[in-house]
């Protein structure tokens, strides 16, 4: 196996990201199944669109896209359609992904483009300060829910086999392995596939919250793993912080996996 | 720059097309290999004729889900390589601004066809409009520079076309043409060149592993590879170093906006494009592009027949705005006539140029309809009168 490091761009350090923030644990995770599938450097390219998450490109040594709000599924679209040749993967965030950028999401997943989509949910706007986003579980406070959140919460893994997605799973940042192994079958499967990492923001959600640093938030998801999962999305989370006994949540693993015929571009029509 | 001949694109003999055919004959010639879109009036036609031409000579064709994901679409194959654009109208524009601005911040190729309606909002779908002439130049938030042509008949929608995508990969900006309902409707018989000179973007030399993508020549250009040719860079809309990483240096991110407007103003004769018609010894001149330049053409021939010396300037490029060739004018007339299809958007920046040095009349207005030549006769004779 190869170091990551190799993959990093180490010139580029230190990172943004803050002390505890499980998107490191998650790149590394995605970097170590590039090195599993042996992919060629050079034809890798990972699209972002705006927030912790995508910050994440920066820091690789692939071709690396850091576009606009929500927009990477639309750029990652064009991107595939004129270079085939490359595994293209987008890096984004819950807020990046399922408010600014919900429409670009489902029709990415609607036409079974081939691109593999890393959404890391830490429930909350991170980057901004601590906002509400439509991942935020109801009662969950937040720097514009200061008294807790009323609206429902998206399952973005129910949003995304709504749509089409041929490949859908779920998987706990607090789980490196399975992660891993995931993002693997993922970058393999050929077709739109969708990984919903659930991850978090001890900064912002964690203290707001009280629910303690980066260990306690990775500890607290890990036992909720434990047979009846529950991660942070989960909107019955705040209600059972720090209770020990968690209620069942929602699913892990690989939700959805089919094939389909994958979008190309339009197909000829001949001479007009 | 190169020579390209495309046989699937008949040239070379006269034709009976639409602008917007022209539009995309021009784009097809000058190397355009990817077009994401969404349907919008009056600009769809476009689209319809892509969809057919572009899977036959290796081309992608790609309908988006709105107009903020056609430009990040076509953004993204530019940086796959491929030579993009997309086409839309007012409305659509609006949405385009955020990749308009990201496009002239990373430096991505890329071509973006306004065939302009009445607006304001959902406006006049159908009717002709100059309305978004400010819009091109300012419409995307920050300080960019940008190019915007504006061709006036159905042949110079196809050479305009070509322009746009050579200056786009020449200078690695967004490129916008900008045109109306009326152009890009309109059939006329048109005969387009065998050939066509086409630009493509350059090509760094360096070895991959010391290549800093934003490290620019003295002509202010930094090469561009595409993604999966051995050059492994990053891109980004946030202000950057000449590595590409972002940075929040006050210095570095001054020297990048410099230089994104010095590789285009240092390039004003290449970019810049200005027709005139009978300015030698006119004492009035009528400053008006796109349609309403070929109505103003008319109405100066029939001026001369009536003895008032009056000529033309129309400007192609709209941005960067000709200040040089309208103060070259204004320097030898009295009067400027600026008719443009809007309530004032150019007539400030021919006010500006022109400083004083003659009178700048407008005959300005917005309600769908086409200014005619007769129309515009009436006001020249206004004008000979008051400069009497
Ligand atoms: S703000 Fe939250 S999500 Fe962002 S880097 Fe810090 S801890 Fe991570």
């Amino acid at each position: 196996m190869t170091d990551v490091k190799s993959y990093l761009r180490e010139w580029a350090m230190p990172h943004v990201l803050c002390p505890g923030c499980a998107h490191g644990i998650v790149l590394r995770s995605f970097l170590t199944a590039v090195d599993q599938l042996q992919l060629d450097q050079d034809k890798i390219a990972m699209v972002a669109g705006i927030g912790c998450s995508s910050r994440l490109a920066g820091y690789v040594d692939f071709c690396t896209l850091h576009g606009t709000h929500g927009r990477a599924p639309a750029f990652a679209t064009g991107l595939k359609l004129a270079r085939p040749d490359l595994n293209v993967v987008v890096v984004t965030g819950d807020g990046d992904a399922l408010a600014i950028g919900g429409n670009h999401l489902i029709h990415a997943a609607r036409r079974n483009i081939d691109i593999t989509v890393l959404l890391l949910n830490n429930s909350i706007y991170g980057m901004t300060g601590g906002q509400a986003a439509p991942t935020t579980p109801e009662g969950a406070i937040a720097s514009t829910t200061p008294a807790g959140n009323t609206e429902p919460n998206f399952d973005a893994c129910k949003l995304l086999i709504g749509a089409g997605a041929s490949f859908v799973a779920r998987v706990l940042a607090a789980n490196p392995m399975d992660m891993t192994k995931v993002m693997a079958d993922g970058l393999n499967h050929p077709g739109f596939s969708f990984i919903e990492v659930i991850s978090d923001c001890p900064e912002y959600f964690g203290r707001y919250n009280k629910v303690g640093g980066g260990a306690e938030m990775l500890t607290w998801m890990s036992v909720r793993d434990e047979g009846v999962s529950g991660p942070l999305s989960d909107k019955r989370f705040v209600n059972h912080i720090p209770s020990s006994a968690p209620p069942p949540g929602l699913a892990t693993g690989v939700l959805h996996n089919e094939l389909r015929p994958v979008f190309s571009g339009v197909r000829k029509v001949g001479r007009s | 720059m190169t020579e390209t001949r495309l046989p699937e694109i008949p040239l070379a003999q006269a034709q009976l097309i639409q602008g917007n055919e022209a539009c995309v004959k021009g784009a097809l010639a000058a190397g355009c290999r990817f077009y994401g879109g969404y349907p919008i009036t009056p600009s769809s036609e476009i689209a319809e004729h892509m969809v057919r031409l572009l899977p036959n000579i290796g081309g992608v064709f790609v309908q988006m889900e709105d107009e903020i994901a056609s430009l990040a679409s076509v953004v993204g194959a530019s940086l796959g390589g491929m030579k993009s654009m997309t086409a839309t109208s007012g409305p659509g524009f609006s949405l385009m601004q955020e990749h308009i601005g990201f496009a002239a911040m990373t430096e991505v190729p890329c071509v973006i066809v306004n065939v302009m309606r009445g607006g304001p909002s959902t406006g006049l779908p159908t009717s002709p409009s100059q309305g978004d002439v400010m819009q091109a130049r300012w419409g995307t938030h920050g300080d960019h520079p940008i190019i915007v042509l504006a061709p006036s008949s159905v042949g110079e929608v196809f050479h305009v076309t070509v322009k746009a995508f050579n200056l786009a990969e020449r200078f690695r900006t967004p490129v916008i043409v900008l045109y109306d309902e009326i152009i890009g409707h309109t059939r006329e018989s048109v005969v387009l060149p065998a050939t066509v000179d086409v630009i493509d973007r350059e090509q760094p030399h360096d070895d991959p592993d010391d290549f800093w993508p934003m490290v620019a020549p003295p002509d202010g250009t930094p090469p561009l590879p595409a993604f999966g040719d051995g050059y492994r860079f990053h891109v980004t809309g946030l202000a950057h170093d000449e590595r590409g990483f972002p940075t929040n240096d006050a210095q570095v991110a001054e020297a990048l906006v410099a230089r994104l407007h010095r590789k285009i103003e240092a390039h004003l004769d290449e970019i810049v494009e200005v027709d005139t018609y009978m300015l030698d010894d006119a004492d009035i001149a009528i400053f008006a592009y796109g349609i309403v330049g070929r109505s103003a053409r008319e109405a100066v021939e029939r001026a001369r027949d009536a003895g008032i010396k009056v000529g033309l300037i129309r400007p192609v490029t709209l941005w960067p705005f000709p200040a040089r060739e309208v103060a070259a004018v204004a320097s030898r007339v009295d009067t400027i006539l600026v008719a443009e299809m809007n309530l004032g958007q150019l007539i400030g920046e021919v006010e500006r140029a022109v400083a004083g040095n003659a009178e700048v009349l407008g005959y300005l207005k917005a309600d769908g309809e086409p200014i005619t030549p007769t129309t515009l006769l009436e006001e020249i004779l206004h004008a000979e009168k008051v400069r009497q």
